[in-house]
């Protein structure tokens, strides 16, 4: 009686995984789900005004989505410790290719929409606008990291290896922040909030770290 | 032209029209919107059961009434593309007048109906490319500015003609924003300004101009960026210089005084050479003077690189 673990708990525990992936999933996909709505359906479930210019508002959307899914990951290494939550690192690879999903439609209604494919068009942008090469950039460097996601890829590579690797988020957060600063005609206050979020997770892991 | 017997737009277009963007594209090629676009080519005028001349420049679909009201840049009432709309909708223009002075026979103030007094209000179909990259096919209601301008007349000096737009903090929030250095002054070269496609607007889509399209009388330029089209006039100035202009005195290795659409020379910070046409997915090709070659003239022998 002793030697056997009361199963009770444990399948709550794994309930408890389960649910919490699923709301995760829901949550990540939704703003697919009102792209899509307000697009095609006139708002119909989600409301909202009438689109008029479709394409804006699937790239903002899209580069918002995926810059704060970028955030989220970096949050929860501080929360974890701060709160002694640690569940909430099953959370974050996740979380991390959520960012990259997010990232790639971004660039590729860029590529498809803006660019109609041209890889000339395209080449001579990257190059010649600095805000387009850096995130471009930004992209480029989440595909390893995408890749590397899964538990094989940790064990193939090592821990160790792996974190190193990794560790290419924080450029990456600094180049997407630059990527909205430097589109807008004028400094708006918008990409101010993320770069300054940015820099106050920067600080807490820092801080945490001590 | 009396502007108090229009109906509140909102009366006129129903919003089911609306509710599906490809429904209403359907119906507006098939139809013609409101019954007064007749199918003609290019340049085409051809007069319609209301009796009014009607000059198709594109077969291109028009973009919904709700997009061209809903999504502007007009600074003065804020830098969101949705901000004039929201924050327009109680600005007063009658009563309006426009001052009119410099090099002109007769300076003086003209009220709004004084000035369009007589005229038959025309409608011109045309494409509409701002700077940014976007561009729009819209039904303007307005006369050509050179018959207003031989009312006014300038003497033999007018080299150029000014366009300032209203100045009112109370009535324009976005000026208490430092955004642009208000007021808002734009201006053409006296023969841009006497070509026949320029029109000075009162009405879209056969309705009175609503205010955040630039109420009551805005300029429409068709083979120029859109910022060239001063809106709420109130000052029309002749003179022998070439006038200051906003955008190009705020950031001048951005905007020039010309301002033509010209897929070849970029703006600084991305391509001009396509568009997104305002509902549609994929971007098209720029044309030369949005299309309007023939103004190429006007600007025979001139750098376009520099002069942009």
């Amino acid at each position: 009686m002793a030697n056997t673990l009361p199963p009770v708990p444990r399948s709550k525990k794994k309930d408890w995984v389960v649910a919490a992936k699923i709301a995760v999933w829901l949550v990540s996909l939704a703003p697919i789900a009102i792209l899509v709505d307000r697009i095609f359906l006139s708002g119909q479930y989600t409301g909202g005004d009438f689109v008029d210019d479709p394409v804006e508002l699937i790239q903002h959307w899209t580069g918002t989505a995926s810059l704060i899914f970028l955030l989220t990951t970096l949050a929860i290494t501080p929360v974890r410790r701060l709160a002694s939550f640690n569940k909430a690192n099953r959370f974050r690879r996740l979380l991390g290719l959520f960012s990259f999903l997010y990232a790639s439609l971004h660039v590729f209604s860029y590529f498809i929409f803006d660019q109609r494919m041209q890889l000339g068009p395209i080449a001579e942008d990257v190059i010649e606008r600095n805000w387009i090469l850096v995130g471009f950039l930004a992209w480029l460097l989440l595909i390893p990291l995408a890749v590397t996601s899964t538990t094989g890829w940790i064990r193939r590579m090592g821990g160790k290896r792996w974190n190193r690797l990794h560790k290419l988020i924080y450029p990456i957060g600094v180049l997407v922040v630059l990527h909205f600063l430097w589109q807008t005609k004028l400094l708006e206050t918008e990409p101010l909030v993320y770069a300054s979020t940015l820099l106050v997770l920067f600080g807490l892991r820092w801080w945490v770290r001590k | 032209m009396s502007q108090g017997n229009h109906p509140h737009p909102s009366e006129v277009t129903p919003e089911k029209l609306f509710m599906n963007r490809r429904a209403f594209m359907t119906k507006a090629s098939v139809a013609g919107i409101g019954g007064a676009l007749t199918v003609g080519g290019v340049l085409a005028a051809t007069r319609t059961g209301s009796d009014k001349p009607v000059m198709r420049t594109t077969d291109d679909d028009l973009t919904p009434w709700e997009t061209v009201t809903g999504y502007n840049n007009f600074y003065e009432f804020g830098t969101g593309k949705d901000d004039p709309a929201r924050y327009a909708k109680n600005f007063v223009t009658e009563p309006w007048s426009i001052k009119v002075d410099g090099e002109v026979e007769e300076a003086r103030s003209w009220s709004f109906d004084e000035l369009v007094d007589g005229f038959t209000v025309e409608e011109r179909i045309y494409r509409h490319r701002c700077v940014e990259g976007w561009s729009m096919v819209v039904p303007w209601n307005g006369i050509p500015l050179k018959d207003l301008i031989e009312r006014l007349g300038p003497t033999q000096d007018a080299k150029y003609v000014e366009f300032t737009t209203l100045y009112d903090t109370r009535k324009m929030p976005g000026q208490m924003s430092p955004v642009l250095p208000w007021p808002y002054v734009e201006a053409l070269r006296i023969d841009e300004a006497m070509h026949p496609l320029t029109l000075m607007v009162t009405g879209v889509y056969d309705k009175k101009l609503p205010p955040q399209n630039g109420a009551p009388i805005r300029l429409i330029i068709p083979w120029k960026y859109g910022f060239k089209g001063g809106k709420s006039i109130v000052k029309i100035r002749f003179t022998k210089n070439k006038p200051r202009t906003t955008w190009s005195e705020a950031i001048p290795s951005e905007y020039g005084f010309y301002a033509n659409v010209n897929p070849e020379v970029d703006h600084p910070r991305w391509s001009q050479a396509t568009e997104r046409r305002l509902g549609e997915f994929f971007r098209r090709d720029t044309l030369m003077f949005n299309g309007y070659d023939e103004v190429a003239p006007l600007y025979e022998g001139m750098d376009l690189r520099k002069n942009y």
